[in-house]
C-alpha cells in the first residue's frame, strides 16, 4: 500500500526499499492482500499491516529449506526450518495457509521428505507446494515429490485453487532443463495455464508461485526461467498478479506493469548477491549473521483494495 | 640369447625419452577427471582416446547431475564428493550439461 500506492517512484517500489529488500536474506515471506494485490507486510507500516490482517487474509510463504544440507554454509538446516516454523506458529495473525516454493529437501531423499514434512505439517496449517530442482533429482525423476505431493496436480505438479478471492497458481519450473538453459515451464504447462485463467475473471488477483525465478535476475547463474513471457503474456490481461518464487536465496522485488514480482530468503542457507562471488553456492558467513539472512515471507491480502502487503521477518 | 630380444625394445624406449615413464602417460589417457567446482566443469573440453573412462567428481556443496545431450549417458545426483564414471567407447563429440544447472555445459571429445 505505501510503496505501491507511489506512482512518483518507479514501478511504484521505491529504490530505496528495493535495495532494504536485497539486504535481507531469509526466513518467509507473510504476504498480505491489500485491495487485491499481495504486499509483503514489510513494505507496510505496523498500522497498515495491522489493518490488512483484520479486514482480509494473510498467507505465509517458506522456500528453500533444503533439509539433508549440513554443509558449512549451516550445518543445521533442519534447526533453522524448526526455527521458522517456531516463529510462523508464534503470529498473532494466524495466516490461512501456507505456500512452499520449493527445494523442500536437498536430495530430494524419503528421509529428507519425511522430516520436512514432520516440522512443517506439524505446524498444522494447509501447505501448498511447488517442486524445486532439489526434490526431483530422485532416481525416478520426481516420482518422490509427486508421491507426496502431486494429488490434485496435473504434469510435474502444476496446479491451482481460490482462496478468499484470489485465485493462486502453482507451477513447475525444475523439469525437463534443457542444455544451455534457464527454467522450463514447457508447452504443456503452459497450454493448460492459458486455459486455466480463462475461466477466471479480470479482476480476479492472481497470485502464481514457482520455485525458479519468473523473470531473468540474473541467466549467468541460471536465475531466470526461458519461457516465463509466454507465461506473463497469458496474464497481461488481469488487473492484479503477483508472482512469488524461491530457488535465489534472497530477496528481491521487482514491479512491472501489473505484475509484482517477490523472491523469499531460504531458511537453510544464504546466496550471493548476483555476480558478487564466483558461483551462486551456499554462503558461508560468520555465525552470528545467518540468521539474520534465513526468513519467510507473509502476504496480507485486504479485500476489495488493490494490492498486497509483503512482510520478510529474518530469523534473527 | 636371453639378451638379444630385450635390445630392440629398450633401443627405442630410450630414444623417445618420455616414453620411459610410459605406464604413467598411458593411465592417464585411460582415466580422465572431470571437476565440477564453483558451478564450472573443468576441464570444460576435454578430448580422450576411445575406450577412455572420464570420472566427474563434485567438489561444490551443492548436488550436480551430468547429463550428455544426446541422452547417451546420465548420473545420478551427485552430492558434494560423489562421483560418476563413464567410459567413452565410440569416436564423436559428447555435448554434456548439469541436469540441476543447465547453464553449466562441458564437451567430451572423442578421437583416436
Amino acid at each position: 500500500m505505501t510503496n505501491h500506492d507511489d506512482d512518483s517512484e518507479r514501478g511504484g517500489i521505491s529504490r530505496r526499499h528495493a535495495l532494504e529488500c536485497m539486504i535481507w536474506a531469509g526466513t518467509g515471506v507473510l504476504w498480505t492482500m491489500s485491495g487485491g494485490v499481495p504486499v509483503s507486510l514489510n513494505l507496510l507500516g505496523a498500522a497498515q499491516a495491522a489493518e490488512a490482517m483484520t479486514t482480509g487474509f494473510t498467507f505465509l510463504q517458506i522456500s528453500d529449506s533444503h533439509i539433508g544440507f549440513d554443509k558449512a554454509a549451516n550445518p543445521h538446516a533442519i534447526d533453522t526450518l524448526k526455527e521458522a516454523m517456531g516463529k510462523i506458529q508464534a503470529l498473532p495473525q494466524k495466516p490461512a495457509f501456507m505456500i512452499h516454493t520449493g527445494d523442500i529437501t536437498h536430495l530430494s531423499k524419503a528421509a529428507q521428505f519425511d522430516n520436512a514434512a514432520e516440522i512443517i505439517g506439524g505446524a498444522g496449517f494447509d501447505v501448498h507446494y511447488v517442486p524445486g530442482e532439489h526434490d526431483v533429482i530422485d532416481d525416478d525423476n520426481g516420482k518422490a515429490y509427486l508421491d507426496r505431493y502431486g494429488k490434485g496436480t496435473k504434469g510435474a505438479g502444476w496446479y491451482s485453487f481460490e482462496q478468499n478471492g484470489v485465485h493462486f497458481v502453482g507451477l513447475v519450473n525444475v523439469v525437463n532443463l534443457k542444455a544451455g538453459g534457464l527454467g522450463n515451464l514447457g508447452p504443456e504447462q503452459l497450454a493448460w495455464l492459458a486455459d486455466d485463467l480463462k475461466a477466471v475473471s479480470a479482476s480476479t488477483p492472481i497470485v502464481v508461485f514457482a520455485h525458479i525465478p519468473l523473470w531473468a535476475i540474473y541467466p549467468e547463474w541460471g536465475w531466470g526461467t526461458d519461457d516465463a513471457a509466454q507465461a506473463l503474456s497469458l496474464l497481461k490481461g488481469f488487473g492484479s498478479v503477483t508472482v512469488l518464487n524461491g530457488h535465489i536465496h534472497q530477496i528481491m522485488q521487482k514491479v512491472e506493469g501489473n505484475v509484482t514480482f517477490h523472491t523469499a530468503r531460504s531458511t537453510a542457507f544464504p546466496q550471493p548477491a548476483p555476480g558478487t562471488a564466483a558461483s551462486p553456492g551456499p554462503m558461508t558467513v560468520p555465525a552470528g549473521q545467518l540468521r539474520g539472512l534465513l526468513g519467510t515471507s507473509s502476504v496480507a491480502v485486504k479485500q476489495g483494495g488493490q494490492e498486497l502487503a509483503i512482510i520478510d521477518s529474518t530469523l534473527a | 640369447m636371453i639378451r638379444f630380444p630385450t635390445r630392440p625394445l629398450v633401443g627405442p624406449l630410450a630414444a623417445l625419452g618420455l616414453a620411459m615413464v610410459a605406464p604413467a602417460p598411458l593411465q592417464a589417457a585411460d582415466a580422465q577427471v572431470v571437476k565440477i567446482d564453483n558451478f564450472t566443469f573443468t576441464p570444460a573440453a576435454l578430448t580422450v582416446k576411445p575406450g577412455t573412462t572420464v570420472t566427474f567428481e563434485n567438489d561444490d556443496d551443492i548436488p550436480h547431475l551430468v547429463v550428455a545431450n544426446d541422452g547417451a549417458f546420465r548420473s545420478k545426483a551427485l552430492d558434494t564428493g560423489d562421483t560418476y564414471a563413464f567410459t567413452f567407447t565410440k569416436a564423436g563429440d559428447f555435448a554434456y550439461y548439469c541436469g540441476l544447472h543447465p547453464h553449466m555445459q562441458g564437451k567430451i571429445t572423442v578421437a583416436p
